[in-house]
C-alpha cells in the first residue's frame, strides 16, 4: 500500500505527488466576471492558507456574480494519529446473522417503528432501511425473520410516533431526518427525546436517528442511542438495535 | 407519429377506455360533494382576500362562519350573493363585516333567488374576465417575446425568502431557464389555509402566497423582456388547498402548476375523497386559465422500484389524463409526469429509461410531458451525479420531452446553489444541442430490448388498469398499488372538510369556466 511512506502525523492532500497538497475548489463570488474577479478568487485562496492558487475556470453567472474552479496547494497539515471519531461500536452483521442472533438470544420478535418526523416529507432514507426492497441489494427490515418492522412514512408528528410505539409495543424507533434547513431537524429530534422522557419511555426504547447530515456524535449529543449517516443499510441498524437490546436487558 | 416501439394501438385504446371508466366512476362522488377548500376558492374568486388581526385569511373566516351554522351545503356563493342583495355591499366588504362579527350571513333574510344568483354571477364574471385576460396576455407575450425551445428548462428556487428567490430566479433565467418553479415550504401542503403576504422564512422552500406569486411574476416578466423569451412561472396546487392555490395562480398569471390528487394522497397522506373533489375544481380553473398542469407520477419511483413498478407510472398517466379531460383541461396542458430513476448500476438501464420515455411520448403525443431527473440514486458524489444528469438529458432530447426538470449535481446534498443551476443548465444545453435530432435519426431494433421493454410495461399497465376498473380507484389506493403506499379511504388529512351538497347548491364558476366562451 502507498500509505507506508506517509508521515501520518503530518498529512497533506495528494494530487499526483506525495505532499503536493493539491486541492480542488469551486465557489461563487458576488463580483462581476473579469480579471479582477479571478484575482479576488486567488487572493481569497491565499488567505485560506492555500498556496499557488490557479483559477482554471471562471464563469459569468449572469447577475454580476462569477463562479470559479480553482486548484491550490494546502500549506497546512493534519495529524492523523490524533484523530478520534465517535462511531457506532457494533460489528457488522449480515441479514442471516441478525436473524440468527434474534432467534438464539432474543427469542422473540423485535418490533421496530420507523418514520420521517415533523415536516419532513423525504422518505428515501427510511424506505431504504425498512421497506422490503431495501436499497442497493440490501434487503429492508420488513424482510427480516424475527423483525416486525413498520414504516409510518412521512410527516409523522412526534406525538403520533410515540402513540404508535406504545400501541405496537415497539422495541426501537428509527427517526429519519433529511431536511436540515435552518436546523429544523435538531429541534425536531430534541423534541422527540423530551417527549419520550416526559412519558417515561426513553429508557425502555432503543432510539436511533439517521439521515445524510446525521452523525453518531450529533445523535449522542441529542440523547439518541445511535446516529447513522449515508452508506448505512438495514443490517447495520438491525445489528445495533439487537446488541443494544441485549446489553440494556430489554429482551 | 410513427411508433418506434411497435406499440399495439388496440392496447393503448383499451387502456384509455378502462381509465375513462375509472374516472367516470368517481365523478358522481365529486359532483355530489364540496369541500371547505372549494368554498374558500369560490370566496377568493369572488374577490375576497386579506387577513384579520390574528392572521386568519378572510376566505377561511367566511367559510367557517357559514359552516358553523350548517349552511355550507348551499355553497358560500349563495350566502355571499344573498348578503350582496340584502346589504348592497361587495363580497370583500361582507367578508370584513363577518370577520368583525358584525354580520351573520345565515341570519340574513332570504332574498329573491333570481336576484341572488344574478348578483353573485355578475361578480363571478368579473374574475373570469380577469383570468381570461391573463390567458390572452400570456399568449401575446409568447407571441412577441418568443418561447424557449423544447424541452423547456425547468429550474427550482427554494431559498425560503421570496426576495432571495427573485435573485436566484433571474440569474437562472439569464443562464437559460425557461420555467421557474418556486418550491413550497415543506408541509405547506398540509395547511388548511393559504398564508398571506410576502414571506421571507420557510423550510426547504418558500410559502405559496398570492403576494409571493405576484412578486415572482413581475420579476420573471422583467427578466423575460431582457433575455427575449417568455418565462413561465410554476407553483404547486397539490395538498389541502388545491383549488385555492389554482385560483391564486390563475389570478396572478402563473403558467404551470403541479396538480395531482394521487400525489397528495400517497405522499402527503391527504384524504382521497377530499382531494379528488378539490382536484376537479382546481383542474377546471387551471384548464380555463391556460395553465399547464404537472402530474406527480415521477414520485412513485422514489418509493417504489423504477424497473418493477414502471407500469404503475403509465397506468397513473392514463388515469390522470382522463381526470383532466373531465375537468375540461386539454391535452396540450397536461404535463404528465415520469422520471429517470433507475439504479445507475443496472446493466442496460439507459435502454429501459429510453423505452419508458419514448413510450410516454408515443402514448400521449400532444402532452408536454414533464420529465424528472434522478434523485433516489444521487449520492453526494457530484461528479458522478453530473454524468447521471447528462444521461437523463440525453434520454430527454432523444424522446422529445416537453418540460425538463433539470437535475442538480448536488442533489442529496443541499437545495441548489447559484452555480449548481448554472452547471446544470450548461449540461442540458450541451446535450440538447449536440444531440438535437437524434430522435429523428435513430430507430429502435425490431423486437430488441427497448421495444420489448415498452411493450411489456404497456401490457402490465393495461392489466393494472383493467383491475382498477373492476376495483375502483379508492380500493386500488387502499391496496397500495401506486408507489407501494397504502392509504385508507377514510384516513388521512382533511376528510372532515368534505360536505355533501344540498339541493340548490351554487358554484357559478363551474359553468362559467367549463362552458361558453373560453
Amino acid at each position: 500500500m502507498a500509505i507506508e511512506k506517509v508521515d501520518l502525523s503530518n498529512v497533506k492532500p495528494y494530487g499526483d505527488t506525495l505532499n503536493d497538497g493539491m486541492i480542488q475548489l469551486s465557489f461563487t463570488l458576488p463580483v462581476p466576471y473579469g480579471e479582477e474577479a479571478k484575482e479576488s478568487a486567488r487572493r481569497l485562496m491565499l488567505k485560506m492558507g492555500l498556496e499557488e492558487p490557479n483559477v482554471v475556470n471562471a464563469m459569468d453567472l449572469g447577475i454580476g456574480y462569477t463562479y470559479f474552479i480553482v486548484y491550490a496547494k494546502s500549506s497546512h497539515t493534519i495529524n492523523y494519529n490524533a484523530i478520534k471519531v465517535p462511531k457506532v461500536e457494533v460489528e457488522r452483521m449480515t441479514k442471516e446473522e441478525v436473524e440468527e442472533f434474534i432467534d438464539k438470544k432474543i427469542k422473540r420478535d423485535v418490533v421496530i417503528l420507523g418514520a420521517c418526523t415533523g415536516s419532513d416529507a423525504h422518505t428515501v432514507g427510511i424506505d431504504a432501511i425498512i421497506n422490503m426492497k431495501g436499497y442497493h441489494g440490501h434487503y429492508g427490515l420488513e424482510r427480516y425473520k424475527g423483525i416486525e418492522a413498520y414504516n409510518l412514512g412521512s410527516q409523522v408528528e412526534n406525538e403520533e410516533l410515540i402513540a404508535k410505539a406504545i400501541e405496537m409495543k415497539a422495541d426501537a424507533l428509527l427517526v429519519s431526518q433529511v431536511v436540515t434547513q435552518k436546523d429544523v431537524h435538531i429541534k425536531n429530534l430534541t423534541n422527540l427525546i423530551e417527549l419520550l422522557e416526559a412519558e417515561n419511555l426513553r429508557d425502555k426504547l432503543i432510539v436511533v436517528c439517521g439521515g445524510p447530515r446525521i452523525s453518531h456524535e450529533l445523535a449522542k449529543e441529542l440523547g439518541y442511542d445511535a446516529g447513522f449517516g449515508t452508506n448505512t443499510y438495514a443490517e447495520d441498524v438491525a445489528a445495533f438495535v439487537i446488541h443494544e437490546m441485549l446489553e440494556r436487558n430489554l429482551v | 407519429m410513427e411508433s418506434k416501439l411497435n406499440l399495439d394501438q388496440a392496447v393503448i385504446e383499451e387502456a384509455r377506455r378502462a381509465s375513462k371508466s375509472v374516472a367516470e366512476e368517481v365523478q358522481p362522488f365529486i359532483d355530489e360533494n364540496t369541500t371547505v377548500s372549494v368554498e374558500r376558492t369560490i370566496a377568493r374568486l369572488l374577490g375576497i382576500d386579506g387577513i384579520d388581526d390574528v392572521d386568519r385569511p378572510l376566505p377561511n373566516i367566511i367559510v367557517n362562519h357559514v359552516r358553523e351554522s350548517g349552511g355550507l351545503n348551499q355553497g358560500i356563493a349563495y350566502w355571499i350573493g344573498n348578503a350582496m342583495v340584502h346589504t348592497g355591499k361587495n363580497p370583500q366588504e361582507i367578508a370584513e363585516a363577518v370577520s368583525r362579527e358584525e354580520m351573520i350571513l345565515t341570519e340574513i333574510p332570504a332574498q329573491n333567488r333570481q336576484e341572488v344568483l344574478q348578483a353573485v354571477t355578475a361578480k363571478a364574471e368579473e374574475m373570469v374576465e380577469h383570468i381570461k385576460m391573463n390567458r390572452q396576455k400570456r399568449e401575446e407575450m409568447i407571441e412577441t417575446l418568443g418561447d424557449g425551445r423544447k424541452p423547456l428548462l425547468y429550474l427550482i428556487v427554494a431559498s425560503g425568502n421570496i426576495y432571495e428567490d427573485v435573485v436566484q430566479a433571474q440569474a437562472a433565467v439569464r443562464q437559460g431557464a425557461d420555467i421557474i418553479a418556486v418550491i413550497r415550504s415543506t408541509a405547506q401542503s398540509l395547511l388548511d389555509y393559504v398564508p398571506y403576504g410576502p414571506t421571507t422564512e420557510g423550510f426547504g422552500g418558500t410559502y405559496a402566497t398570492q403576494e409571493n406569486f405576484r412578486i415572482m411574476r413581475k420579476a420573471l416578466d422583467e427578466v423575460g423582456e431582457k433575455v427575449g423569451r417568455y418565462i413561465r412561472l410554476c407553483n404547486y396546487c397539490s395538498g389541502l388547498c388545491m383549488p385555492e392555490i389554482a385560483a391564486m395562480g390563475a389570478i396572478e398569471r402563473l403558467d404551470v402548476m403541479l396538480n395531482d390528487a394521487l400525489y397528495g394522497i400517497l405522499f402527503r397522506d391527504i384524504n382521497m375523497k377530499r382531494t379528488f373533489v378539490d382536484q376537479y375544481f382546481s383542474r377546471v380553473i387551471n384548464g380555463f386559465a391556460g395553465i399547464i398542469i404537472n402530474t406527480g407520477e415521477d414520485n412513485y419511483l422514489t418509493t417504489a422500484d423504477a424497473v418493477e413498478e414502471a407500469h404503475t407510472v403509465v397506468a397513473s398517466q392514463f388515469i390522470n389524463e382522463q381526470f383532466a379531460l373531465k375537468a375540461g383541461l386539454p391535452e396540450e396542458q397536461m404535463a404528465l409526469g415520469h422520471a429517470f430513476e433507475m439504479d445507475p448500476e443496472l446493466t442496460n438501464g439507459f435502454l429501459l429509461e429510453l423505452a419508458q420515455a419514448q413510450m410516454a411520448r408515443e402514448i400521449f403525443p400532444k402532452a408536454p410531458l414533464k420529465y424528472m431527473p434522478p434523485t433516489k440514486f444521487m449520492t453526494g458524489n457530484i461528479f458522478k451525479g453530473h454524468i447521471q444528469d447528462a444521461m437523463f438529458n440525453l434520454a430527454a432530447i432523444w424522446t422529445q420531452q416537453g418540460i425538463q426538470l433539470l437535475g442538480m449535481l448536488t442533489e442529496a446534498n443541499h437545495t441548489p446553489h447559484l452555480h449548481d443551476r448554472a452547471l446544470s443548465i450548461e449540461n442540458a444545453k450541451y446535450v440538447f444541442n449536440n444531440c438535437k435530432d437524434i430522435g429523428d435519426e435513430i430507430e429502435f431494433k425490431k423486437d430488441g430490448i427497448i421495444q420489448k421493454r415498452a411493450q411489456k410495461v404497456l401490457g402490465d399497465a393495461v392489466e393494472l388498469l383493467d383491475q382498477i376498473e373492476e376495483d375502483g380507484i379508492f380500493k386500488t389506493i387502499e391496496e397500495g398499488k401506486f408507489g407501494g403506499v397504502k392509504r385508507p379511504q377514510n384516513g388521512g388529512k382533511g376528510l372532515e372538510g368534505v360536505i355533501e351538497k344540498a339541493e340548490g347548491y351554487v358554484n357559478p364558476f363551474i359553468d362559467l369556466m367549463l362552458g361558453g366562451d373560453r
